[in-house]
């Protein structure tokens, strides 16, 4: 395998709504920021690698054939990733697969949504034949889940609230975030509707439009750029059915095996103590302790207690910072949202995070899960190849 | 990009309309016959497993999302799917294989165009501001380019029909899942009145249910499961603008590009599967491709015989594959297309062992 390295990065501004831009606008502006980034022109990239979630959020079919231009694809290969909410990482891993497998030198990938073009509630709800009409939306489908984590945990019923305060503090800190709310408290948010019981109103993710982009190049290129090259030690990616018997909902098997897979590959047999920090898709509250568990940062059972010590929380000083960008709590452009993880984990381990960079960070965990939590796309990059 | 073997492929028939069939149900039985065939039971037992669909045809966020349902994906499987046609799924999965991460995937794509309008549909495709309003659909765009090539004399009603009858002859004696086939003259296709003019109904493809699923590794593997198989010697693909306007649509410039890439005129090319959904555009894919009369083109009678949309470009791979495999000829050029007017083209090289 080759080696390959982020060598740029760009985001967009994630807002309710970006009405100023299309959705072309929207693309190309994350993707020229990645381009300023590396220090590069559109006649560098080779190949650009899109990934969206459902193409009903925006209502444009394989969209990638009408964002073609904005993304200067003309006489280049372009493929177009969709693996549910997991997009945004997946996207990033089969990028990195361009360059691993030696066919392409320097690739550009780009994840968005738009979701004031549509009603993502809606798009994830219309009925279909055979089955039955489960008109519930992300946050109906997973609040039970969250609920028997609970009571199998005996977690103190207010770690949801905890997270949502965390990341919304770290997020304060990120100007490019949706939701910005430095003067949250535990009683605001304990005090917000509650829609899907155990998750209030702000435990919950917002709905954003936001585009990021990575250009991914190999050793030799990589090497040239004007920024520190993020190494990619390890990319991993795991799906396993929506139903099965014996399914475990709560800790599953997909995102364990997912972990312990990129976990080897990156030579990581203690992660919170080698990784320096993390970027975890959390879009409920509660998905942070159970994650934790998932991912190997503490024993099954045991989560809820790194949050409420403030293990995850750069402003307590804690151990394994998680979510230091603020999250998909305060920033939720679906299709992005992943990749975003992915992006924030190595502008970390490059030093440039800004204010909510973690000291000295050399290695970070990168996680995104999608489906009814089936689908799993996680990278590990540092400092060191 | 390594080398890749192709050990197997199966589809299913391409049925105007599946009735109650769901999307699992179309793809269970085309993975069985492909993995069977070469010994193995389900996804636990290769490395990697990619999936190519469209949310659109069933009208469902996440419509692929049921599909994990017919691989038998626990314990959980490495596993990736593009909305795009499965041909992009085989790409993604020869990326896993050349970077050494997997050393054989399954791959498969599926496609129940009955429930909805798939030429309406697929106007949904186009730029969301100034042409999906317009609900321009395929069929009509096709037929605007065909116009373009009649109108400037790059071919003629005739040999617009004279494509669409070999169509039919090759699927009668080839291709038992073909939707049509049969024998008809040039003559008798003239007859027929305009659909969306210049288009005759004949000149487009028809919409079909079903599904096609592959099994490809490394060439070391293949040697060690001791089965037929073709290699896959070059393979590229290239996007084209989306307006329309300021393309020559009497090219496929993608195609040309994708070829030269793929290495299609380092030998000869004795059979070419081309997914051309409209008569006209076998023609421009044909010369895209250098192709003369030494090349039996579209020998199972390519996608006006039937087209399973998101997986009529890995058929086309998989009819090449099999007419290797079975020591008919000895190197094929298959091709997939995707997006209005052959925006998207993928060109692979096939060859015997």
């Amino acid at each position: 395998m080759q080696y390959a390295a982020v060598t740029g990065i760009g985001q967009t501004q994630y807002k309710a709504r970006r009405g100023d831009v299309s959705i072309a606008g929207l693309v190309h502006e994350a993707a020229q920021n990645a381009l300023d980034d590396a220090g590069l022109g559109w006649d560098a990239i080779e190949a650009v690698i899109i990934g969206k979630a459902p193409d009903m959020f925006e209502g444009v079919i394989m969209p990638e054939v009408y964002l073609a231009d904005a993304l200067g694809c003309s006489g280049k290969p372009m493929l177009r990733v969709h693996t549910a909410g997991s997009v945004g990482g997946s996207t990033a891993l089969v990028a990195a697969s361009h360059v691993q497998s030696g066919t392409f030198r320097r690739v550009l990938t780009v994840t968005f949504e738009k979701q004031s073009e549509s009603n993502a509630m809606w798009a994830l709800s219309n009925p279909q034949p055979f089955s039955p009409h489960l008109n519930a939306g992300a946050g109906g489908y997973f609040a039970p889940i969250m609920r028997e984590y609970m009571r199998r945990s005996g977690a103190p019923w207010d770690t949801g609230i905890k997270v949502a305060v965390k990341d919304r503090l770290h997020g304060s800190r990120n100007p490019l975030n949706h939701l910005q709310m430095p003067e949250i408290t535990m009683q605001e948010v304990e005090e917000s509707p509650m829609l899907w019981d155990p998750i209030r109103f702000l435990e919950s993710c917002p709905s954003s439009d936001g585009a990021c982009a990575m250009v991914i190049a190999d050793e030799g290129l990589a090497k040239e750029g004007p920024k520190a090259p993020v190494w990619i030690r390890g990319g991993a990616m795991r799906s396993e059915p929506t139903m099965y018997a014996g399914r475990d909902e709560v800790n599953p098997q997909a995102g364990r095996d997912c972990a312990a897979d990129v976990y080897a590959q990156a030579g990581i047999d203690d992660p919170r103590k080698q990784l320096d920090c993390a970027e975890v898709y959390v879009p409920f509250s509660w998905y942070e302790p159970m994650w934790l568990e998932n991912l190997g940062f503490a024993e099954e059972g045991e989560g809820w207690k790194l949050t409420m010590d403030g293990a995850t929380s750069l402003d307590e000083g804690g151990d394994i910072p998680w979510n230091c960008s603020g999250g998909v709590l305060c920033s939720n452009p679906i299709g992005a949202s992943g990749m975003i993880r992915f992006a924030e984990a190595a502008r970390q381990v490059r030093g440039d995070a800004g204010a909510h960079q973690v000291v000295g960070a050399r290695t970070a965990l990168g996680h995104a899960y999608g489906g009814g939590a089936q689908f799993y796309a996680m990278w590990v990059v540092s400092v060191d190849k | 990009m390594k080398d890749i073997a192709i050990v197997s492929f199966a589809q299913s028939d391409c049925r105007r309309d599946a009735g109650a069939c769901n999307e699992v149900e179309l793809i269970m039985p085309v993975i069985e016959q492909a993995m069977q065939a070469v010994g193995l039971n389900n996804s636990q037992d290769v490395d990697f497993t990619c999936s190519g669909s469209c949310d659109y045809q069933q009208g469902a966020a996440f419509a692929f999302v049921m599909g994990v349902d017919a691989l038998g994906a626990v314990p959980p499987i490495k596993e990736s799917h593009v909305e795009m046609d499965a041909a992009w799924a085989l790409y993604e999965s020869m990326l896993k294989i050349s970077m050494g991460q997997a050393e054989s995937a399954l791959i498969y794509g599926f496609g129940k165009s009955s429930p909805g309008e798939l030429p309406t549909v697929l106007s949904q495709q186009l730029d969301p501001y100034y042409l999906a309003p317009l609900w321009v659909d395929s069929v009509s765009l096709a037929a605007l380019q065909a116009r373009v090539l009649l109108d400037r004399g790059l071919l003629s009603e005739q040999d617009m029909a004279a494509v669409v009858a070999r169509s039919r002859a090759n699927a009668k004696a080839n291709n038992p899942h073909a939707q049509l086939a049969g024998d008809v003259s040039v003559e008798e296709l003239l007859a027929e009145s305009p659909w969306v003019a210049p288009l005759r109904k004949h000149d487009c493809c028809p919409i079909s249910d079903g599904a096609s699923a592959m099994v490809i590794c490394t060439i070391e593997k293949a040697r060690a499961w001791g089965k037929p198989y073709a290699v896959i010697r070059g393979i590229d693909h290239r996007m084209e603008s989306h307006n329309i306007g300021a393309r020559d649509l009497t090219r496929s410039v993608s195609t040309e590009l994708a070829a030269a890439q793929a290495g299609v005129d380092r030998g000869p090319v004795e059979v070419a599967e081309l997914y051309a959904p409209f008569s006209h555009q076998e023609i421009i894919l044909s010369q895209a491709l250098g192709l003369d009369d030494s090349t039996e083109i579209n020998p199972s009678g390519g996608v006006l015989a039937g087209n399973l949309m998101m997986a009529s470009g890995l058929s086309r791979i998989g009819e090449v594959a099999t007419r290797i495999m079975s020591g008919d000829v000895r190197r094929g050029v298959a091709h997939a297309t995707s997006g209005p007017c052959l925006q998207h083209n993928l060109v692979a090289v096939l060859e015997a062992a």
